[in-house]
């Protein structure tokens, strides 16, 4: 025993493989990838195969105006996945994230320019609307055991009459250009120095906490991260933010509204990796008896889950009728239900539960979006969107399958 | 010093006593294997005590006291962990996250440190072989996840534990782990009950055996003073059953 105690309490079985330092880390990534658990990899390779293509086809996508637009298109969809991704993490679904974005324009358009209240408490209605959709939802799943997939079927269609109605015969209200919630979605920009701030903080503010945690490992006698390590990646992230910011400013810059998106997905992923009750979402995920005995109150889990994915959905619509400057019967239909979902599938939810990312969210909507801006660049009808748009989410669910036997013949679950 | 001791425990589902009049003591340190044939009313036993069923009548003693275990959370708050034969592990959280699931340290602030500390040694405390605690579960042999789960029930402190079955669908090498995990307990002064088909598990690690027939007691045997024989006519409630004759035969031929 005296020989090994030198190594830490997490490396000291002799069967475990192990280079450190840099190399060592790249070395895991690749292992890591082999035994099937693919991460973010199909993701990445998938939008760099789509931009290249799409870049080749019309040269004006890649440009910095083209892709500032697309950041603003994919905000109001990218919240509405970020929903489905939770939903997905617990192993169930919601169909209607659609109309009750739809429905939740509309209840806007209708408090804010139809009765005159001051925008925030519009804002505020529809939201609370939305929350009290998942708390339904949640309720008749957990008291009479009704499949989540019929309970939000049913939404899908009550709540798209529910818009129709609280619309009117008019069918479309128009949202004032000059008031503050049409310019945060179509004029804000953050501004040039602040957006550089903003890709600093983030990589010093990676930097330090992974440093601190591996101190905190370091004095606990277990393995952690080197420096050297944590150096590199902050490096690279900052490198790569930085890029980005720079790219964007060319033309209009970084909207306030993709700021807003991507503040959501931040507070997502800490809330599903670093609090118990994200904890108790990938255990339902993943073998709901269990979490059950482990004295989880799997219930309230399922409701929280609903009621997130449902006020996503509101906050998603808001932001699309805000971007639109109007709320009309259209709003929340044709493709946003299933681009939400194939956003949130392609950014590596898996459909079986208990795995997937708020990240996933984000990358996820960004190639959906840009299949879709690329398209209509192309002047290509909308039927060819569909299509295309279906193959690609086929395509993903492959993956997801494809790469779950790996797991399991990998022993990587 | 007896730990756990039942008196008179009976229950009945409808029209049918699964259990009459049933004596059961458990000392600290001590395995009892429960033994008998399928119906004979080992799971039944094995609910009550984790509080999934009460007892319809009865006493219990636990510690000197008389108690009455309503659900699993009184059991487990007595100290009377239960490790079911499903294991209960979500396959795709890892060995920390499923050892200390329901039970995380600073739920808004995951303190993943002092778990992985925790985990450690608890996993050491058992001479578990498991080389590590951030693979998920799916990656560990049957074995491993048995390991798992009876360290997980190891996390609430408990005086008793109670194991539905732990070799059952095991290899050789592998319900030699679990029977080392088990002389383990007993070693840290636990009183564990082992619900078991398997004789020579039986005769390998406990102590005592209690045999259950048709719910009734049908006698406790020192296992050190008895033999399988002795043990399986007890089961099956005679000299001359199924098991001794095919013995017969095979010494006859």
């Amino acid at each position: 025993m005296s020989a090994v105690t030198s190594e830490p309490a997490d490396r000291q079985d002799e069967r475990l493989q192990h280079r450190g330092g840099l190399r060592g880390a790249l070395a895991d990534v690749v292992a890591r990838a082999r035994g099937g658990d693919l991460g973010v990899i199909p993701v990445v390779v998938g939008l760099v195969v789509i931009w290249t293509v799409l870049q080749v086809l019309n040269p004006i996508f890649l440009s910095s105006a083209n892709l500032v637009n697309l950041t603003l298109e994919s905000a109001a969809v990218g919240v509405i996945a970020l929903g489905i991704v939770c939903v997905l993490l617990v192993g169930q679904i919601d169909l209607s994230v659609g109309s009750v974005s739809g429905l939740s324009g509309a209840v806007l358009a209708v408090l804010f320019v139809g009765e005159g209240l001051p925008v925030w408490l519009a804002i505020l209605a529809s939201v609370l609307m939305g929350a009290v959709v998942g708390w339904l939802y949640g309720q008749l799943f957990n008291r009479f055991g009704v499949p989540s997939f019929v309970i939000t079927l049913a939404g899908l269609l009550a709540f798209l009459g529910l818009q129709l109605y609280v619309l009117g015969s008019k069918g479309s209200i128009n949202l004032p250009f000059d008031s503050g919630l049409v310019n945060f979605a179509q004029l804000d920009f953050v501004p040039s120095w602040l957006s550089f701030a903003f890709a600093v903080i983030a990589a010093g503010w990676w930097f330090v906490s992974g440093y601190l945690h591996a101190e905190e490992r370091r004095r606990a006698g277990l393995s952690a991260r080197g420096t050297l390590t944590l150096v590199v990646r902050s490096v690279v992230l900052l490198a790569v933010l930085a890029f980005v910011v720079w790219y964007l400013g060319q033309t209009r810059g970084v909207g306030w509204m993709f700021v807003f998106f991507v503040a959501l997905v931040l507070i997502m992923h800490y809330l599903l990796s670093r609090t118990k009750w994200g904890r108790s979402v990938y255990a339902v995920g993943g073998n709901v008896e269990a979490a059950r005995r482990a004295g989880i109150n799997v219930r309230a889990v399922y409701t929280s889950v609903f009621v997130l994915c449902s006020t996503f959905a509101a906050v998603g619509g808001i932001l699309a009728a805000a971007r639109l400057a109007a709320a009309n019967q259209s709003s929340g239909g044709g493709d946003v239900n299933l681009n939400a979902i194939a956003a949130a599938v392609i950014g590596g939810t898996s459909l079986f539960g208990g795995r997937g990312t708020a990240f996933g969210a984000l990358l996820g909507v960004i190639v959906i979006q840009s299949i879709s801006s690329g398209l209509t660049l192309l002047n290509l009808d909308s039927s060819i969107r569909f299509v295309v748009t279906g193959a690609v989410l086929l395509l993903a669910v492959i993956v997801d399958s494809v790469s779950r036997r790996s797991r399991t013949s990998h022993g990587r679950a | 010093m007896t730990v756990l001791s039942l008196r008179g425990i009976s229950k009945t589902f409808g029209a049918v006593a699964a259990l009459t009049d049933i004596e059961l003591d458990v000392a600290a340190g001590q395995v009892v294997a429960v033994v008998g044939d399928n119906g004979a009313g080992k799971s039944t036993l094995v609910k009550i005590l984790s509080g999934v069923h009460p007892a319809d009548a009865g006493t219990i003693t636990f510690e000197g006291s008389t108690v009455e275990i309503h659900s699993p959370a009184a059991a487990h708050k007595l100290g009377i962990a239960t490790v079911f034969q499903d294991l209960a592990l979500c396959e795709n959280l890892n060995v920390i996250q499923n050892l200390f699931l329901g039970h995380e340290i600073r739920p808004l602030r995951l303190n993943d440190v002092a778990m992985e500390t925790r985990s450690w040694e608890l996993l050491r405390q058992l001479s578990a072989k498991i080389p590590s605690v951030r693979v998920p579960v799916a990656a560990l042999s049957g074995g491993q996840r048995q390991t798992v789960a009876i360290a997980r029930s190891l996390l609430g402190d408990p005086k008793v534990i109670i194991l539905d079955e732990p070799t059952a669908a095991l290899g050789v090498a592998q319900t030699a782990e679990v029977l080392n995990l088990v002389e383990r307990l007993r070693e840290n002064g636990l009183g564990v009950i082992m619900i078991s088909h398997n004789m020579a598990d039986v005769q390998a690690v406990a102590d005592k055996v209690a045999v259950l027939r048709l719910g009734r007691n049908n006698g406790v045997f020192d296992v050190g003073q008895v033999s399988t024989e002795e043990i399986i006519a007890a089961i099956t409630g005679a000299t001359d059953n199924v098991v001794s004759r095919r013995n017969q035969r095979g010494a006859q031929s």
